[in-house]
């Protein structure tokens, strides 16, 4: 089974933190599988997950060490840290998409937000981007509920909807990652589940890491997945392995809900 | 004790509106004659302190309450004298005075004829007014964006914050040291790139634009620092460039918060006095080019109310109720942008 990145011995300190807020991090991602990344607040996850699409780099200062390889197609794996042109990093950006924890449409029209990263793209022709903003909506099965507001405000939408919005505005631009910072954790049980369900359909197009504080979401999306503490990575296992006989003490305290 | 503080807020609370609505009485209350006298076309009659001569004795001066909207008063029947002489000396001061003795020599000379009457009407210092802000506007708006996004999109830190205090530093110059830079230097600098005067609408226009600036700048900011990291990182993580977040989700953003900005700094340059009385002219005469002198409504207050009245203080009450009003209306509408954006 291949690997579609890979993690290795990577340690990332914050602009004018004294310590590393990860300490050699080292983990594969398979390709087309899900990764969960679980852990207690503040073990570094998000940090983990904003280094893999290099978003951390819009504040300057922050300090990265070892490496983080994206496996391509064609090319040679590419070593996302030494990226420093900024149209290397848009393409970085448009292969590694990311969704956040609270949903953020952009304030303009449902099918603008999805149209937006096509047309940064350099998409223009109408008949084709409709084609591929219908398709991107019908992914995350929310086509059926906007199709005739398509050009209100994506504001207007519910929570749950505008977060299938965000995702669908990510795959538009087929991605070979996607990223997911706990993306249910601001929506009701119902939206909940049906971003399980999209998620689960999406993983036989695309490779997916998700951030979950939900041990019952970890357990029911996943293949594979990464217990962190404390900026270090404790353990990392198939999904089955770390929710049944983990091999360590600190997860299976950690699952069973003795700390954390 | 808990009693006696709430007692207090209330006064306290109570007074800015006894205040507002006592202005605004008083304001019409004065100005009645001159709006009995003038009707709504005071706004549209560039005549101002004009002795006219009815031709016909007989008809009483109640009749004539229509006023021509134009110059050409002849067609009605009347004759006008143009007391208003526009004189081309650059010194503001010495031509209202001038202007004045003239007026009151022929009000002295005929105020006993009954066949007569002073006319008085705003075009002049409202389209000067109107013109000065424009002006300003166009003159300011860009850069102010300009500043506002450098400020808290692309400058780092340490930067930010020196421009930054730079700018409200500079908001806080009392305006008359703008009108005194401005009309020995600035005025004389802009005559000598466009021609004309240095006291002219132009000059007045760039020094209100200049004035309102940092004002607009920082708000504008304040207005642009609101959108949520989360909203910019989204974009960027699509793969958009700095210019691209800017335009597509920054500004879509913060557009009501800038809106405002814009509104509130043209409630400011409509009512700015001091500095515009130093560098505008202070002429009652329509500019027919950028770079010639003219006046604006409040510099007329500031310039004619020592030496006015009856008739012509009831008009200069008139003028104040309109700038008062219109004031009140911009202060309203970006109120009501700022509030739109917080729902
Ligand atoms: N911008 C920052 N500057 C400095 N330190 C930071 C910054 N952001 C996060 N940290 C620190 O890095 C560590 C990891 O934070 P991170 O946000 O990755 O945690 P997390 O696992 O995502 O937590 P949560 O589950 O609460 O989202 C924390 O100790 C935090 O205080
Ligand atoms: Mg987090």
């Amino acid at each position: 089974m291949s690997n579609k990145m890979e993690i290795k011995n990577f340690s990332f300190t914050y602009k004018k933190a004294k310590a590393p807020s990860l300490h050699q991090v080292t983990l594969p991602i398979k390709a087309n599988k899900v990764t969960a990344i679980i852990g207690p607040s503040g073990c570094g996850k998000s940090t983990l997950l904003r280094s893999m699409n290099r978003i951390h780099d819009l504040y300057p200062g922050n300090k990265y060490e070892g490496e983080i390889l994206l496996y391509h197609e064609e090319k040679q794996p590419q070593n996302i840290l030494d990226i420093k042109k900024e149209n290397e990093f848009i393409e970085l950006r448009q292969k590694v998409g990311m969704v956040f924890q609270k949903p953020t449409p952009f304030p303009m029209s449902i099918f603008d937000n999805i149209a937006y990263g096509l047309r940064l793209t350099g998409l223009k022709n109408r008949y084709k981007l409709h084609e591929q903003v219908e398709k991107a909506l019908r992914d995350v099965a929310l086509w059926d509920e906007v199709k005739d507001r398509l050009h209100d405000d994506a504001r207007g939408l519910s929570g749950g909807q505008q977060q299938r919005l965000c995702i669908a505005r990510v795959i538009a631009l087929k991605p070979d990652v996607l990223l997911f910072d706990e993306p249910t954790s601001a929506l009701d049980p119902l939206s909940t589940l049906a971003i399980e369900e999209m998620i689960f359909e999406l993983k036989k197009n695309y490779t997916i890491t998700i951030v979950t504080h939900n041990m019952q979401q970890a357990s029911r999306v996943s293949e594979y997945t990464a217990f962190m503490y404390l900026g270090n990575l404790v353990e990392y296992d198939t999904t089955e392995t770390i929710f049944i006989r983990p091999n360590k003490k600190q997860t299976e305290d950690y699952i069973t809900g003795k700390f954390g | 004790m808990d009693k006696l503080f709430q007692i207090l807020t209330r006064i306290s609370a109570s007074l800015v509106f006894i205040i507002l609505v006592a202005t605004a009485v008083v304001l019409y209350l004065t100005a009645k004659p001159a709006i009995e006298e003038f009707g709504l076309g005071f706004v549209f009659d560039s005549r101002w302190a004009v002795t006219e001569i009815l031709e016909k004795p007989a008809e009483s001066p109640a009749g004539s309450s229509a006023i021509p909207a134009s110059d050409s008063a002849s067609d009605t029947g009347v004759r006008t004298v143009d007391t208003a002489t526009p004189a081309d000396e650059a010194l503001v001061i010495d031509d209202i005075d001038s202007d004045d003795e003239f007026d009151d020599d022929i009000d002295t000379g005929e105020e006993s004829d009954s066949n007569t009457r002073e006319i008085y009407g705003g075009a002049v210092p409202i389209v000067g007014t109107i013109f000065s802000t424009l002006i300003a506007m166009i003159f300011s708006i860009p850069i102010a964006m300009g500043v506002a996004v450098f400020l808290s999109e692309i400058a780092n830190e340490f930067t930010a914050s020196i421009i930054g205090t730079a700018i409200e530093l500079l908001a806080a110059i009392p305006s008359i040291i703008y009108g005194m830079w401005a009309l020995f230097y600035f005025g004389p600098f802009i005559a000598s790139i466009f021609g004309g005067s240095s006291v002219s609408l132009l000059v007045a226009g760039l020094v209100l634009g200049i004035m309102v600036l940092p004002f607009m700048a920082a708000l504008s900011r304040d207005a642009i620092n609101t959108t949520p990291n989360v909203l910019k990182e989204s974009a960027y993580a699509m793969g958009a460039t700095k210019f691209e977040v800017i335009k597509d989700v920054i500004f879509p953003y913060a557009k009501t918060g800038i809106i405002g900005s814009v509104i509130i700094s043209l409630g400011r340059a409509m009512g700015e006095t001091m500095a515009v009385a130093f560098v505008i002219g202070g002429i009652f005469k329509f500019a027919q080019k950028p770079t010639d002198a003219t006046i604006s409504v409040p510099v007329v207050l500031a310039n004619n109310f020592a030496e006015s009245s009856g008739m012509s203080m009831h008009a200069l009450f008139y003028l104040s109720l309109i700038l008062f009003l219109v004031s009140i209306f911009t202060i309203y509408l970006a109120k009501y942008f700022f509030l739109r954006k917080q729902s």
